[in-house]
């Protein structure tokens, strides 16, 4: 075979590397050069047959052994143009050059430079084999320059080049041959410490690649291209990392690292797929615009999040008690008392959350104080105090986690009016309009807002009657102030009046249920009133929508706690009650017995136990306060949706067939048709979870009835929002929106947290009703759990930690490490700016450098590749982008990795240039070599990595 | 995926999910809607990557982009003939630089191609004028017109060659409040 000839060839050169070898420590390259070989015979084949449908161009196993070394030569940061038109000269020439690159890299390359000239194409077949890295590289290299090769091999000289290729590869072949016979066992060492750590890098920059491509502002084919190259390379070097027994190890992680992305990637596959609504989101978001679908997707993350909720409380509090709990009618907490038996069934009275929804799961009272429940001796107080809590903690982590994520995506920290007009130039336009008449509605009030703009602009301010008006002002907020007061005043008010009826029977519906009804009425009459007020103001539309907001946010807040201040002056009145029925039952009781046992004359005897419905109850606030609260929630429920039937839908059908006989136009004149309200609903529903958050300790059934709710009015407002509403005339931005809801969720929760945390603290709990009856605080579950179930030292631990010795110094820490955070934050922001000046002054410089010279910014560069001139030759764009830059862009791995490593090479290579130099030139063909290829660099290299091939 | 017809290879696919910001699922739907534009013309099975180019007037009519004023320049910009004829690869770049997950970065890119009307590499008043007419659909007066122009070109032109360079508008882009939620078309 030629080849054999061509092994001869290369074994004379081989000899000469192998003194050069011996000189300079390259033993190890030699064994590589060996294994190499070694492998390269086994693997050739393969990694051709692998390689030709990538290359397309390769028709033979040879060629693609040629091309291995082209792609090691690329690496070596020669072009793979100039290469080849060396190899074509003479055998000899090219292969001395490439000793001489070789000789370049040869420290961190050495390996894979020897291999990639002579051995090149046997070289990477056996570094895969052994998962040497040397190989791997080559491989790579030589997928990512296939491209580029096959163009150059088929526009220049496609068939001298094979010609040549054929030769080298043969050479190659019986080289590698050779030094496997002699070296095969020194190989074991493949890849030098250097050259591990390049390749790791170019592997890293590769991943690096894979991870961030779609973000390059590259067309899709450049990138689908770029992509299956980086991956393949990354296939075929990943694996050649790590050494030893650590290399197992590696492909082990390797191996599972890969499973794991693919995992994600499934799982955020099926994530997505388990979002519901987002077609019907979509349709809102294209006929209103994202600032209604803001609404709606904040509607939908609520759902999400009470969905969690109702999970914990469901699985771990309800669906426990009902299964495992004592059933109803067992005890006195779970029997309706027989005095409320008849009317307990009344459809009124079960509307009130009375008679039996009273004494069932929805509520606090029903849950029995046994320490532990069914054959799972499951702790029920203790996991009731630990949802209560944790509802808390899971709603406080979710909401932070959510505020600060979309800070990230927030990004706009300008300076409002440093970009009036460029901005609404390039942002206004909502691009998911997709409906003619909101796209009307927005041409108009991009139109009207740049009209608004100019005339701002025109006569910056125009101070007509600052008296007049700064008095309107102070009397609005005069106004404002007022109904707020007297709201507030109202529901106080209406609280105590209820606490009056309750000790009468004779009420009327509305009497029963004035407080729900007040307070949804002020909820429902007070914004529009704000409004009217505001109009006095007459600020600036944006302005006035924040004081709206926060108006209608005092409103609720104020109306919530006056709420919980009248309850909690009723259960400080029920805990006095309570205290003298206790002694009353225990009398009751204890006369219980003594008449039996005086009715018996005997007393011995054992009393049967009293009936469940007879025994004398305690007021039990806790589901006093839970009725509450379902009661407010489920009116706020039904006056919400009445208010869509009526003030959108009615109005709607109306305006819409009336509008055929009467005397104006219906539809554009006054009543028309509603808006949606979008700040009215989100305050809406963040009060309605406020509610929850409060609600869920003394209800446990509210937040199913709240998932319930949201279940609903996701349909519901959807259907209202389509079928009666209109877009909005002035369409405001929904920008941010999204994190000022989510602050105001935050405020609420916080606010929420509070009486429900000062209740567990401070209040006893009833004596006959609730998980933590027979405590004298609801938080003693705990102590309870840690004094029985945990080991003894545990419980002189938590001694400890609750001394205030230990306290005290904590919360100093604290505090401490708030102060430190807080400097530190300070002291990255001062840095942050810093930054962003330097960054200005960079951009200033780059601007007037590219007022000379052309654009050098690589941004630039992909821009103007997607100028649709340059890509005008489709073709191209596949295989040419390989060519001139596999790696324009500076992220480019594997380019940045090869330049830097060129250099490196050349600097290690320079020093030893006179041991080299003798021994390249020697041989006399190989002389030539260098000569030609200055690029390269210095032969020595080159020598070397033909040391191993002698053998 | 037991699909009855397969359209794409699953490499395929997981290429697409490498180079967009789609899942599976989405991309599916995207050739689905990409085939409803012209059933004729686009092929169901995609697996061999057949070169089919839909013209621009197809395109513009998905409800997507139909109220857009700058319909005609995004379908060019991600176009890669200049001509706003989209091959299926152009079709699912534009909607994938478009989605809500794609960075500020990229967007920013694709949002300077849009509005460099005539690709020159350069916002000029010219690209503002018809920005600002498409806007407003021609409401505003010539002087108007030109005072806003000449006005957002003092605002954001800071090398002061009264053209916006691609930095200019990254700069005034960065920093506006609205742009992500706007710049978002959802497939």
């Amino acid at each position: 075979m030629p080849r054999k000839s061509d092994a001869a060839k290369m074994d004379e050169v081989g000899i000469e590397i192998d003194g050069e070898v011996s000189d300079s420590d390259d033993g190890v390259a030699q064994r590589r050069n060996n294994r190499r070989q070694a492998a390269g015979r086994g693997g050739a084949k393969g990694r051709g047959r692998g390689k030709k449908p990538a290359s397309d161009d390769e028709d033979e196993a040879d060629e693609e052994e040629d091309e291995a070394p082209r792609g090691r030569r690329g690496a070596n940061k020669k072009k793979p143009a100039k290469k080849r038109g060396d190899d074509d000269d003479d055998d000899s020439e090219d292969e001395a050059p490439k000793r001489k690159r070789g000789g370049a890299a040869n420290k961190k390359k050495g390996g894979k430079a020897q291999d990639s000239d002579e051995e090149d194409s046997d070289a990477p077949k056996g570094k895969k084999g052994r998962g040497g890295k040397g190989g791997k590289k080559g491989e790579k290299e030589e997928e990512e320059t296939k491209g580029k090769k096959g163009d150059a091999k088929g526009k220049d000289k496609g068939k001298d080049k094979d010609d040549d290729k054929d030769k080298k590869k043969k050479k190659k072949k019986d080289d590698s041959s050779s030094d496997s016979s002699s070296n095969s066992d020194e190989e074991e060492e493949s890849m030098s410490e250097g050259e591990m750590a390049r390749l790791m890098e170019e592997v890293e920059e590769k991943k690096k690649l894979i991870a961030n491509i779609r973000n390059k502002p590259w067309r899709m084919k450049r990138r689908l291209t770029h992509l299956k190259e980086a991956q393949a390379f990354v296939d075929k070097f990943e694996g050649a990392l790590g050494k030893g027994k650590g290399r197992k190890w590696y492909a082990y992680k390797v191996m599972m690292t890969k499973k794991w992305i693919k995992f994600q990637r499934d799982f955020e596959n099926f994530r997505t797929a388990c979002i519901p609504w987002e077609r019907k989101i979509k349709e809102v978001e294209s006929h209103f615009g994202s600032s209604v679908a803001s609404y709606f997707i904040f509607l939908r993350w609520m759902y999400g999040m009470n969905l969690v909720l109702f999970g914990f409380t469901f699985g771990l509090v309800v669906i426990p008690e009902v299964l495992m709990g004592l059933p109803y009618g067992s005890i006195p907490r779970k029997t309706v008392p027989r005095e409320e038996q008849d009317t307990a069934q009344d459809y009124s009275v079960l509307m009130d959350f009375n008679g039996y929804c009273k004494y069932s799961v929805l509520f606090y009272g029903f849950y029995n104080n046994e320490r532990t429940i069914g054959l799972l001796k499951f702790r029920l107080p203790l996991s009731y105090l630990m949802v209560g809590i944790g509802t808390f903690g899971y709603s406080l982590m979710l909401v932070i986690r959510t505020m600060a994520k979309n800070a990230d995506v927030g990004g706009g920290d300008g300076e409002e009016g440093e970009f009036t007009f460029a901005w609404k130039m390039f942002t206004s336009w909502d691009y998911l309009i997709g409906n003619a008449e909101t796209a009307d509605n927005k041409y108009a009030s991009i139109t009207t807002s740049f009209k608004e703009s100019i005339v701002d602009e025109q006569e910056n301010q125009k101070d007509e009657n600052i008296h007049l008006r700064r008095f309107l002002r102070v009397l609005a907020n005069f106004l404002i102030t007022c109904s707020l007061g007297g709201s507030g005043y109202l529901i106080y008010f209406v609280v105590k009046r209820s606490q009056e009826f309750a000790t009468r029977d004779d009420l009327s519906w509305y009497e029963k249920n004035e407080l729900e009804i007040i307070m949804s009425l002020l909820g429902l009459v007070c914004p529009p009133l704000f409004e009217t007020i505001a109009e006095l103001e007459d600020y600036h539309p944006r302005i006035g929508l924040k004081w709206q907001l926060g108006r209608i946010f005092a409103l609720f807040l104020g109306n919530l706690y006056t709420f919980l201040f009248a309850l909690f002056d009723e259960v400080n009145t029920k805990l006095e009650e309570e205290q003298a029925i206790k002694n009353a039952s225990i009398y009751a009781m204890k006369e219980y017995y003594a008449n039996y046992s005086r009715l018996m004359n005997d007393s011995e005897a054992t009393p049967p136990p009293m009936d469940p419905a007879d025994v004398i109850r305690g007021p039990c606030w806790e589901t006093a306060v839970g009725i509450e609260f379902v009661k407010l929630t489920v009116s706020d429920i039904q006056v919400s949706y009445l208010t869509i039937l009526i003030g959108d839908f009615a109005r709607a059908v109306i305006v819409r067939f009336l509008n055929y006989c009467w005397c104006w136009d219906l539809e554009a004149g006054f009543p028309s048709y509603g808006e949606f309200d979008i700040s009215g609903n989100v305050l809406g529903l963040v009060f309605n979870q406020g509610m929850i958050w409060m609600g869920a300790f003394y209800a446990p059934g509210l937040v199913g009835i709240n998932v319930l709710r949201l279940l609903s009015s996701m349909y519901y407002q959807c259907w209202a929002v389509m079928a009666t509403n209109v877009p909005h005339e002035r369409v405001f931005k929904a920008s941010k929106s999204n994190n000022f809801y989510m602050g105001l969720l935050l405020l609420v929760l916080f606010l929420s947290l509070l009486p429900v945390v000062y209740t567990i603290m401070t209040l006893p709990p009833s004596f006959d009703c609730g998980p933590f009856s027979g405590k004298s605080k609801m938080f003693d579950v705990v102590m309870e759990t840690i004094d029985l179930d945990l080991p003894a030292f545990m419980g002189t631990l938590f001694s400890y930690a609750a001394n205030p010795g230990l306290i005290i110094p904590a919360v100093l820490l604290m505090v401490l490490a708030i102060y430190y955070l807080n400097s530190v934050s300070e002291a990255y922001k001062n840095s942050n700016m810093e930054l962003k000046k330097k960054m200005q002054m960079a951009r200033d410089e780059e601007k007037n450098r590219r007022n000379n010279t052309d654009s050098t910014n690589q941004v630039m560069k992909d821009l103007e590749d997607l100028l649709p001139n340059r890509s005008l030759a489709p073709p191209p764009e596949p295989e040419k982008p390989p060519e001139p830059e596999p790696k324009p862009t500076k992220t480019k791995p594997g380019a940045a990795g090869k330049g830097v490593d060129l250099q490196k090479d050349v600097a290690l290579a320079s020093p030893n240039p006179n041991a080299r130099g003798p021994v390249s030139r020697a041989p006399g063909p190989r002389g030539q070599g260098p000569g030609p290829r200055p690029g390269p660099g210095p032969g020595p290299g080159r020598g070397r990595g033909r040391g191993p091939p002698p053998r | 995926m037991g699909n009855k017809q397969t359209t794409f290879t699953d490499e395929q696919l997981e290429a697409f999910q490498d180079c967009t910001f789609f899942t599976r699922k989405e991309i599916l739907r995207l050739h689905g809607r990409y085939r409803e534009l012209a059933p004729h013309l686009v092929p169901l099975d995609y697996t061999n990557n057949p070169d089919i180019r839909v013209p621009l007037a197809l395109i513009v009519t998905m409800p997507e982009l139909k109220e857009n004023p700058f319909r005609d320049r995004i379908v060019q910009t991600f176009s890669e003939d200049g001509q706003g004829n989209l091959s299926f690869n152009d079709f699912v770049d534009m909607f994938s630089a478009l989605c809500e997950t794609s960075p500020r970065d990229l967007k920013t890119i694709y949002a300077f191609k849009i509005y460099d009307f005539n690709r020159d590499n350069f916002i000029c008043k010219d690209d503002l004028q018809q920005t600002l007419n498409l806007l407003t659909k021609g409401e505003l007066t010539e002087d108007e017109v030109l005072l806003v122009c000449d006005k957002a070109l003092e605002e954001a032109d800071l090398d002061g060659d009264s053209k916006l360079s691609f930095s200019d508008f990254q700069n005034m882009i960065s920093k506006a409040p609205d742009f992500l939620s706007n710049f978002h078309i959802r497939i």
